[in-house]
């Protein structure tokens, strides 16, 4: 990956300018390739990785990963009902995945009831959809490579040769 | 009991000024230190699962002197791929407790009571009182910034005498950052054995070098047996907690040393070999992306001291600038300990690594970014008042 890219996934917040001093390529490099990247929908958007469970003046969103059993159609396969799928709001992420099922989709939702709500009435009962099994999400302890836990800072010694 | 007397040489070891200066940095808190001679990161998890499941499974044991065969094995294989040198694991290698250990054993194997060192300076600050506990005399050579702190071979030359024993030599080096490209070294070797020299050779930053690749001493020709080759785990893979080197030299001086280090430290600790297998069979993907960030860091690093007036080097490796203090007047002692108490920043005087360091701090970038930005914008106000 691009070492733009690369620093700009880590941290989308950081400035142009930054990253020249990080690389050492001109800050007008960087804008132009940042501003490629938009355009090319390499760089889809920035977005805050919020550890839901802290939030304390709300109750925490809840999450469900549903798997869904499909039948394939003719000429579109499994895109055109991944694609009704993926439609709803309430889905906030679908995969084609191999193995024991075909879509494995995540819902998000105000509380279990709304989710189950979403299997029940509008999953379910899709045309060509075989099979559901909903897991409620527990527990998140890692999301895209982000330890949610405040990790107690390791200590090292402030100074040493 | 009264009057207690100990050991002369070491009475006068260690400048004092330096050792309450890092007092008092390790007795401040919210400190931003440039000053940490280690990683930043944590030891790759793998490495550390893999530690933590030997103690499981029991391996708790002493271990041959020189180091479980299966880790001198496996190094003699990482040493023979990563830069085509070989090194008989029964004979040539024995492991220690990090480099330090080496060159402590490594001195007192090879000197005979006023035997001469070579060692450049600014330098890691045990060599010289390594050479002189084990009876030898260290010769400093002042390395300066215009020749990129690089020793030259006219400089080693004309230091020889018939007491000249060995050259002791650090690259990357700890706290210059220079190091030494494959054509500067074949001229230092050109010397080196003209002189009929030894060399121990410090090369634990070897996998953190940015511009060029490293060139280990040993692998030139005519050096491997006259080179005592320490490196370790500690810089590459994050693993200084770990206390492991290893050294690879002629069997002669490896069965020496052996002697010394087996009444000394008997083995070292079979939960760190075990770790360093791990770290020797799959640990180049984590080495690779460590240096990356160090690069990046660098860059940053140099050119924020260079605007604002402490001039320094592009480092070649290792995770140190030395920048140059001399727009402030001050010594680099008293610039460590203003900057402390004014802007609670802490750097390591040059002064700690020699006299030709002072002049200059050392500071470490092996830290996140965020406080690189912060101790960078401290920096700058300091410099400004």
């Amino acid at each position: 990956m691009d070492e733009i890219l690369e620093i700009l996934s880590k941290d989308a917040r950081i400035s142009p300018e930054e990253i020249s001093k990080l690389t050492g390529k001109s800050v007008a490099v960087i804008t132009k390739a940042i501003k490629k990247y938009e355009q090319d929908g390499i760089i889809v958007k920035y977005k805050t990785l919020i550890n839901q469970e802290l939030l304390q003046e709300n109750r925490p969103l809840v999450r469900a990963l549903i798997e869904v059993s499909i039948t394939p159609q003719k000429d579109v396969g499994f895109d055109y009902l991944a694609e009704r799928i993926y439609s709803f709001p309430e889905v906030v992420s679908c995969y084609l995945v191999s193995g024991a099922y075909d879509l494995l989709v995540v819902v998000e939702g105000d509380n279990i009831q709304t989710v189950a709500n979403f299997v029940a009435s509008k999953l379910s009962p899709m045309e060509n959809v075989r099979k559901t099994t909903t897991h409620f999400l527990l527990k998140k302890y890692k999301e895209d490579g982000q330890v949610l836990k405040k990790s107690q800072q390791r200590k090292r010694l402030n100074i040493s040769y | 009991m009264k009057n207690i007397v100990i050991s002369k040489k070491v009475e006068q070891m260690a400048p004092s000024g330096i050792r309450a200066f890092f007092d008092l940095v390790l007795g401040m808190k919210d400190v931003i230190s440039l000053g940490v001679g280690e990683p930043d990161f944590v030891t790759p998890w793998h490495i550390r699962e893999k530690a933590i499941y030997s103690l499981e499974k029991g391996y708790t044991s002493y271990t041959s002197n020189k180091g479980m065969i299966e880790v001198r094995k496996e190094l003699e294989r990482f040493l023979q791929k990563r830069y085509g040198l070989s090194y008989d694991p029964e004979e040539q290698i024995l492991l220690t407790v990090g480099v330090s250990e080496g060159i402590d054993v490594a001195m007192r194997t090879i000197l005979n009571p006023g035997d001469k060192v070579l060692i450049h300076q600014p330098c890691f600050v045990s060599y010289g009182p390594m050479v002189d506990l084990a009876g030898g005399i260290p010769v400093f050579l002042d390395t300066e910034s215009k020749n990129g702190f690089k020793l030259t071979p006219q400089q080693i030359d004309r230091a020889c005498d018939r007491k000249v024993k060995a050259l002791m030599i650090n690259y990357p080096c700890n706290p210059t950052g220079a190091s030494y490209t494959k054509k500067e070294l074949q001229e230092i070797c050109r010397v080196v054995i003209k002189r009929n020299l030894l060399v121990i050779s410090d090369e634990v930053y070897d996998e953190l070098t940015y511009d060029f690749d490293h060139t280990p001493l040993a692998s030139l020709p005519g050096m491997k047996e006259r080179v005592i080759y320490l490196n370790g785990f500690s810089k590459a893979y994050a693993m200084t907690g770990f206390r492991l080197g290893w050294v690879c030299g002629p069997s002669k001086i490896i069965a020496g040393m052996t002697k010394v280090h087996q009444y000394t430290i008997m083995c070292v600790p079979i939960t760190s070999q075990m770790a360093a297998l791990e770290a020797l069979r799959s640990g180049f993907k984590d080495v690779a992306d460590m240096k990356k960030e160090y690069m990046r860091r660098r860059r940053f690093v140099v050119e924020s001291l260079n605007e604002m007036g402490l001039t320094c080097l592009n480092p070649q490796g290792a995770f140190y600038v030395l920048p140059s203090i001399k727009i402030t007047k001050q010594n680099s002692l008293d610039f460590a300990k203003n900057l402390l108490s004014r802007k609670k920043v802490a750097v390591v005087p040059g002064v700690a690594f020699g006299r030709s360091g002072e002049g200059y701090v050392r500071m470490s970038y092996a830290s996140s970014y965020e406080n690189l930005k912060e101790a960078m914008a401290r920096l700058r106000s300091y410099i400004g008042s």
